[in-house]
């Protein structure tokens, strides 16, 4: 069997992939460092992310209110620890992007320019108009192209971490160009996969956000943690589930129901005001504005359309010169998708699942439990999005955490031997494997795409934005039964060049794995906190739950949830709170403890 | 009962075929079905063989180009009902002048190794320290290369270059323009680099300016206007040089 040998392995070349890359390449240069994707990197789903980035770098703004925003936002859920690195080296990292060049958005003076955005009391927002994603990824892309001792693997499907001698080895890959099935081993392999947007029906999510990295981990024995913690992004086109920034209503969109009516005011979210103000009305949390919405639902007042009920966004008044300039792709995407002129028109928009809090457990340095084994960005949980993620605190994750994640797995590598056979040999049986199940076998009933519309239909009954015991325990019980009829699955496509209903199958085997993790986490959390809600468990536990859930794959393939403490340093919990009673300052908040400084 | 359309779309797998053949599927036509949408309905209930790339389906990730109806399009940009008037029948396949692998994926490796070549990445004579902050950028400066900055790498305009088609060394539109889209940032030091690269017959002097390049753009890039412009800088430059050469 082909082998190729590195020291450091990304899977995924998205944000994050690529910044782990160039900082692996950045501690040393001697190392060979080797960028694995299903696709070529700049394809990755980063190139989707629309209103911006967020690091302090105005005056009037602080690390501690960058802060104080993240953990209140995440309903106390975040390790504070990470979250004060994070807004520590979120704006190095921008600064490094404008550096390689990266067209970020600028004031007259020449100065970067910010924009206000949900959950956040200061305007921190870096933004390259409303395609910041894009921008970032491309600007990394290119500058990686400079690195040599980057090897780009573009277009190699991972199936499976080779796992020896307690340390995870390397990879096995399809190469979807020719079907070929081998290891590529390495001395450390960071995740960086992104999320699992696709276990849903209905989401902003690209076609190759499968969960693939966090089920990778979990069938390797690295537990996943907080996997409950779903974000519904309030504002999705219906049909498409295309996201309309959160940047729309920065600019100051509002949010109407069927009557014209800015309902929020409703739901402990403020006043209505002519312009934005910052954590108030449409610039709350994104949790709390998809919750707003279920309930405006069951009272009547939003409008009916064949894809789901939906509300108006209306942003007729900020008129051509700040839509055009500061909000070009959602008057693009609306025109495209939709057929409507936002500066005429109301935009029909519903709440549609968009992030992943949780995922693979990693410390700081973005290292998991398993040596060897490293994960950063959407796939990773550190965790500083908690319960619930603010907007623009994802992108500046990515460089952040990629960045440690490059560093580690760099300095770790360094001091590891090569892969051994006994890897190799564990490839070799993965190749017999796929090739037994998908490629030679027959008689299989199942379509990939009947088990897929099954799945997510399950887990948006059970675990949708409201949950509780029942449905929860009813889609457990049909995730079990999917996964058996998974195994019965057949392909018209016994190929080996570019296979992509291989890759769907596979990509479904991972799916359904994340979806079994996410309802087991969301059944033994019998509270209800940020993107969490469980109807028969509506308070805040923190008696109980001020703790990650950990959800471990026990050899029998069912899952095993512990918990672990959340870490606090200097912001003892307190209500949420958003409108006009939101604190000015943390350190005015009562229950802020001493300042602890961390070295 | 909704409308029908028929997709023809090309079929090739180099284990089977020498060349490809032509298929039919029948597929409802939907108003807010895009030509992507059509061809998930193909694979996921008709033939689960049928191979193609997409991932974003909002025009942004570049994956999903093909010809429809014999032009460069992003599938996920364009709808079925603008074709279901005209005869019922529409024409999917691969983007032009590139080798395919398989039904409707081309190569892209000579892309990658196009763009690579005209270093697109922000060249510096010298790099000041992290703390002396950004680089100052007017929103002036920034509008003189934005426009660049927008290209997906789609590569629709390489399907739509006759150029391309008639010498496949030629550098090619996109890249080009994201030369341009670092020479014209007011924070590069590189065009001469990127010149060295570009001014020979498979560079800039390739382009016969035909334009189509610009037509087709999903994301309005003007790679034929930034052809233009590097043609009239080498020009001048190669002016300068004679000039220089004959001083004293």
């Amino acid at each position: 069997m082909d082998a190729s040998a590195h020291d450091v392995l990304l899977v995924g070349g998205g944000g994050a992939g690529l910044r782990a890359a160039i900082a692996a390449a950045e501690v040393n240069p001697k190392l060979s460092i080797a960028v694995v994707s299903k696709v070529y990197p700049m394809r990755s789903h980063t190139v989707s992310a629309e209103g911006g980035a967020a690091g302090v770098v105005k005056s009037d703004d602080s690390l501690d209110e960058h802060a104080y925003d993240t953990i209140s936002g995440g309903d106390w859920l975040c390790d504070q620890d990470a979250v004060e690195a994070f807004v520590k080296e979120a704006p190095q990292e921008l600064l490094q992007l404008e550096r390689w060049g990266c067209p970020w958005s600028r004031d007259p003076d020449g100065h970067i320019a910010v924009r206000a955005f949900g959950g956040m009391k200061k305007r921190r927002t870096w933004f390259a108009a409303d395609k910041t994603g894009f921008h970032m990824l491309h600007t990394l892309f290119q500058t990686t192209l400079k690195f040599d001792p980057i090897t780009r693997y573009d277009e190699w499907f991972v199936t499976k971490l080779l796992v020896d001698d307690g340390r995870v080895q390397g990879v096995v890959a399809i190469e979807l160009m020719s079907g070929k099935i081998q290891a590529i081993t390495a001395k450390a392999v960071i995740l960086c996969t992104g999320g699992c947007g696709r276990v849903f029906p209905f989401t902003t999510n690209a076609n190759i956000k499968n969960g693939d990295g966090m089920a990778l981990a979990h069938r390797a024995g690295a537990p996943l943690k907080d996997m409950e913690f779903v974000q519904y992004h309030p504002t999705g086109l219906p049909f498409t589930g295309i996201l309309i920034t959160e940047a729309a209503r920065a600019e100051g969109g509002y949010l109407l129901n069927k009557d014209g009516y800015r309902y929020l005011q409703d739901y402990n979210l403020g006043k209505p005001q002519a312009k934005p103000v910052l954590r108030s009305m449409e610039l709350g949390p994104r949790d709390r504005l998809s919750q707003a919405f279920v309930k405006e639902d069951q009272k009547g007042r939003t409008l009916e359309t064949p894809y789901g009920s939906v509300v108006h966004l209306d942003l007729r008044h900020l008129g051509e010169k700040v839509i055009n300039s500061k909000l070009p792709f959602v008057r693009e995407l609306c025109l495209k998708y939709q057929n409507i002129d936002p500066l005429k028109e109301l935009i029909p928009v519903r709440p549609v699942v968009h992030y992943m809090m949780g995922g693979v457990s990693t410390d700081i340095n973005g290292a998991t439990p398993l040596p060897g084994l490293y994960a950063a960005g959407e796939v990773a949980c550190v965790s500083i999005n908690g319960a619930n993620r603010l907007g623009s605190n994802s992108l500046p994750e990515c460089l952040v955490f990629g960045t440690r994640a490059g560093k580690a797995a760099a300095l770790y590598a360094a001091e590891q031997n090569a892969a051994d056979g006994k890897a190799l040999a564990q490839a070799n049986e993965e190749r017999k494997r796929l090739e037994a199940q998908f490629l030679r076998g027959h008689g299989g009933r199942e379509r990939v795409a009947t088990i897929r519309d099954e799945m997510q239909q399950t887990i948006e009954k059970s675990a949708g934005i409201y949950r509780e015991e029942t449905s929860l325990a009813e889609g457990a019980n049909k995730l079990f039964e999917l996964q058996e009829r998974y195994q019965d699955i057949s392909l018209d496509d016994r190929s080996r060049t570019f296979n992509t209903e291989l890759e769907s199958a596979l990509e479904l085997g991972f799916m359904l794995d994340v979806a079994e993790s996410i309802v087991q986490c969301a059944l033994h959390r019998t509270e209800s906190r940020g993107a969490h809600q469980r109807t028969d468990f509506p308070a805040r536990d923190d008696k109980n739950f001020l703790a990650h859930s950990l959800v471990f794959r026990k050899p029998d393939g069912s899952s095993r949830v512990e918990y672990l403490p959340v870490k606090i340093t200097r912001w003892s919990p307190g209500e949420r709170v958003y409108g006009e009673q939101a604190p000015e300052k943390p350190k005015e908040m009562p229950q802020a403890l001493p300042a602890k400084r961390a070295g | 009962m909704a409308d029908k359309i028929v997709l023809e779309i090309p079929r090739y797998s180099p284990e089977r075929d020498t060349k490809p053949h032509f298929e039919q599927f029948e597929v409802p036509v939907h108003k807010e079905w895009v030509v992507l949408d059509a061809l998930n309905y193909i694979k996921d209930r008709v033939d689960g063989s049928l191979t193609y790339r997409w991932s974003c389906r909002m025009g942004i990730c570049g994956s999903c180009g093909m010809m429809v109806n014999g032009e460069p399009k992003l599938s996920c940009a364009t709808f079925l009902s603008s074709y279901s008037r005209n005869g019922n029948k529409l024409r999917i396949e691969p983007l032009r002048y590139f080798p395919v692998i398989r039904d409707l994926v081309t190569e892209l490796s000579d892309f990658l190794v196009k763009l690579k070549a005209v270093k697109p990445w922000l060249i510096r004579q010298e790099e000041p320290p992290p703390s002396d902050g950004e680089f100052l950028q007017t929103p002036e400066q920034l509008e003189e290369y934005k426009q660049y900055s927008m290209c997906i790498n789609c590569t629709l305009c390489y399907a739509a270059c006759p150029v391309v088609g008639l010498d496949p060394v030629f550098v090619g539109p996109a890249a080009i323009a994201l030369a341009q889209r670092y020479n014209k940032d007011s924070r590069d030091q590189g065009s001469d680099d990127r010149m060295a690269v570009l001014a020979h017959p498979e560079g800039i002097w390739g382009c016969t300016f035909v334009g189509e390049c610009t037509r087709v753009c999903p994301k309005h890039v003007d790679p034929a206007g930034a052809i233009q412009q590097y043609k009239l800088k080498a020009a001048l430059d190669w002016v300068k040089s004679v000039l220089y050469a004959t001083r004293p």
